[in-house]
């Protein structure tokens, strides 16, 4: 499988995880979109040696995964893409910060090693919480969200249309690349020489297929903006979810909460 | 190039999504102002944006050789889009594809989007079309060799500076992001030492990528690219290969010279942050270091005020400072109680999976 075909066949699991049917499937596409933010924000905003912190925000992707019945490691491959920048980045904080603000034992932490620890879940948190909205939501309804938030509907019919022919040329480039492979076996990309008729060839055919498209979408009486069709969600719920996890989130980073259990406990 | 979540603080990810936001609306707004003039209206530009938008995002899977190196690059796509959209649709569009990657694949993300459209979309559609394709385009360059060498030469520089410029910028601008975010400790002059000649590779190879396609939809549909003359051709010879060769001098030069610059002597930007806290506002600024330096009341009441309101915190590890073993006992025990309900969680959550299927 190459690497179009991949891309495509991860979009094609995303599209199944957000078809799927739960209490947070269930929920208005806006509340979500919100409570995602929100997670983000306050993620974030956690001090770089504030460890057992933010530990605690690993509890609104634990739980919402489990309500939603996606299995978590359904996006731990995904870690791939991330992890390698925030590593890079973090993996330098041991070498230039080498006070020791812990001591567990005869172990000696330094805030290096504690901010590089924290930076890491910082990111993997971010991304349970982003792969969250994705695999509960669709484009339909994050686009709709969009629109009730003032994102002009230029950048949105963009962003749907755009998400609409991604699979269709992700599936022709993965085509065209499987065709070049096999008439040049043991090559690792594209040769010097087909650089420019590789992908201008599919821009002049792209080119034609737009003129083609805008005809179509014309005779289906498309006037500049998508109408969206509205799907019930229980309002109510949904409020209170929003309402309920953003006061939750307040909570956890104002009070620490790890280290008050902790404390009771010990 | 795209950012993470994680790299960067609420304050510079809120300050890059408003100026990402910007450019989104003055873009938004020149193209209805094109919609009047031209008397075309948006809604047929529509599916020609999406579809560029598409293909480019399907353009960046496809692997280039390099040759003589035995791997391989692949495409950003900035610099295309603009060359055959336009910088404003351009700017859109890539939006949209950052969207789209930092939503479904995980490269990039959401709180980090305004940063990466700044970074990636920003510097390649404006700066590189204002600046460098259009400029170029109309310019006189190696008119003598006929009209069609010229502007394949024309196009070729164009690629390749505006690329190469544009991700050096880019590169920049994650450095000092990330910096002002206050997450690594890597001091300013390494972090740019170490990204600027990455991405000045990269930026070389998406400039050739760049102008190879753009010159193969010269040779096939002239029209459809940017500042391109179409009537009246000659044609004519010219060397691609010396062209490339003195690219790439005049590449590394550029390249090379700002990275060791950089890496060497700190910028206005570091000498601002970090200088004058030992040489004095007086000294560096020209202000009364009485009333507006760091020792005075005016920065005491404003300090002050930031800390009872900043949803931002200042990176210190104030409140353990004191006592980091005591208060450190409970967040450990805290850390592995949390830990554990965790993973109950998701083993309830995995059992009832089971029985209900």
């Amino acid at each position: 499988m190459n690497k179009a075909e991949h891309a495509l066949h991860e979009i094609h699991a995303m599209n199944e995880l957000a078809a799927m049917d739960s209490p947070i499937h269930r929920l208005g596409a806006l509340a979500k979109v919100v409570v995602t933010v929100a997670y983000l924000l306050v993620t974030i905003s956690f001090s770089i040696y504030d460890c057992s912190g933010l530990l605690i925000m690993v509890l609104y992707p634990v739980l919402v995964y489990q309500i939603a019945g996606i299995p978590i490691r359904t996006c731990f491959y995904k870690l791939r893409i991330i992890l390698p920048l925030v590593c890079a980045v973090g993996l330098f904080n041991p070498l230039f910060d080498r006070k020791t603000i812990l001591v567990i034992g005869t172990l000696h932490i330094s805030g290096g090693v504690m901010s590089m620890v924290t930076l890491m879940m910082k990111g993997i948190f971010c991304l349970l919480a982003s792969f969250l909205l994705i695999a509960t939501t669709s484009i339909e309804e994050i686009c709709h969200a969009l629109r009730q938030l003032h994102v002009p509907k230029l950048l949105t019919s963009l962003l749907l249309l755009t998400y609409r022919y991604v699979s269709v040329l992700l599936e022709e480039v993965g085509i065209m690349m499987e065709a070049y492979h096999l008439r040049a076996p043991g090559q690792k990309g594209i040769h010097i020489s087909a650089w420019g008729s590789f992908l201008g060839q599919l821009i002049l055919r792209s080119m034609d297929r737009a003129t083609a498209l805008y005809e179509s979408m014309e005779l289906r009486g498309f006037h500049g903006e998508f109408y969206y069709a509205k799907k019930n969600y229980n309002k109510r719920a949904s409020f209170i979810y929003a309402v309920l996890w953003i006061g939750a989130f307040v909570v956890m980073r104002y009070v620490n909460l790890t280290r008050l259990i902790g404390g009771i406990v010990s | 190039m795209h950012m993470a979540d994680a790299l960067l603080a609420p304050t510079v990810a809120a300050t890059m999504y408003v100026a990402s936001g910007t450019a989104a609306g003055v873009s938004i707004r020149n193209l209805r102002k094109e919609e009047v003039s031209l008397a075309e209206p948006l809604q047929v530009k529509l599916p020609t944006i999406a579809v560029m938008s598409a293909l480019i995002f399907a353009g960046q899977m496809i692997n280039y050789t390099i040759p003589g190196t035995g791997s391989s690059g692949h495409l950003c796509g900035g610099m295309m889009l603009t060359s055959v959209l336009g910088p404003y649709a351009g700017f859109l569009s890539m939006i949209v594809i950052l969207a789209i990657q930092g939503l479904f694949f995980a490269d990039g993300g959401l709180m980090a989007l305004g940063a990466n459209v700044w970074n990636m979309a920003f510097y390649g559609c404006f700066i590189g079309y204002f600046l460098i394709y259009r400029p170029i385009m109309q310019g006189r360059l190696c008119a003598s060799k006929g009209t069609k060498a010229s502007t394949r030469i024309k196009i070729l520089v164009a690629s390749v500076l505006g690329c190469v410029l544009t991700l050096q910028l880019g590169a920049f601008s994650v450095v000092i992001e990330t910096s002002l975010s206050g997450i690594t400790d890597l001091p300013f002059g390494a972090f740019v030492a170490l990204m600027q000649p990455i991405h000045l590779a990269i930026g070389l190879i998406e400039g050739f990528v760049t102008a190879a396609v753009l010159i193969f939809l010269y040779e096939a549909r002239p029209e459809l690219l940017r500042d391109v003359t179409t009537s009246g051709e000659v044609e004519g010879k010219c060397s691609i290969k010396a062209t490339i060769a003195i690219l790439a001098v005049v590449v590394a030069v550029i390249g090379g010279g700002c990275s060791l610059l950089a890496s060497s002597n700190p910028d206005g930007l570091e000498w601002s942050l970090f200088g004058n806290a030992e040489s004095g506002y007086s000294k560096n600024m020209g202000l009364d270091e009485e009333q507006y330096g760091i020792a005075s009341k005016a920065a005491d009441t404003a300090a002050s005020i930031q800390e009872k309101t900043a949803f931002l915190p200042d990176y210190a590890f104030a409140g353990d400072a004191d006592n980091p073993v005591g208060t450190s006992v409970s967040g450990i025990i805290g850390s592995v109680i949390v830990g554990a309900f965790a993973i109950v969680i998701c083993l309830v959550g995995g059992f009832f999976r089971r029985k209900r299927k």
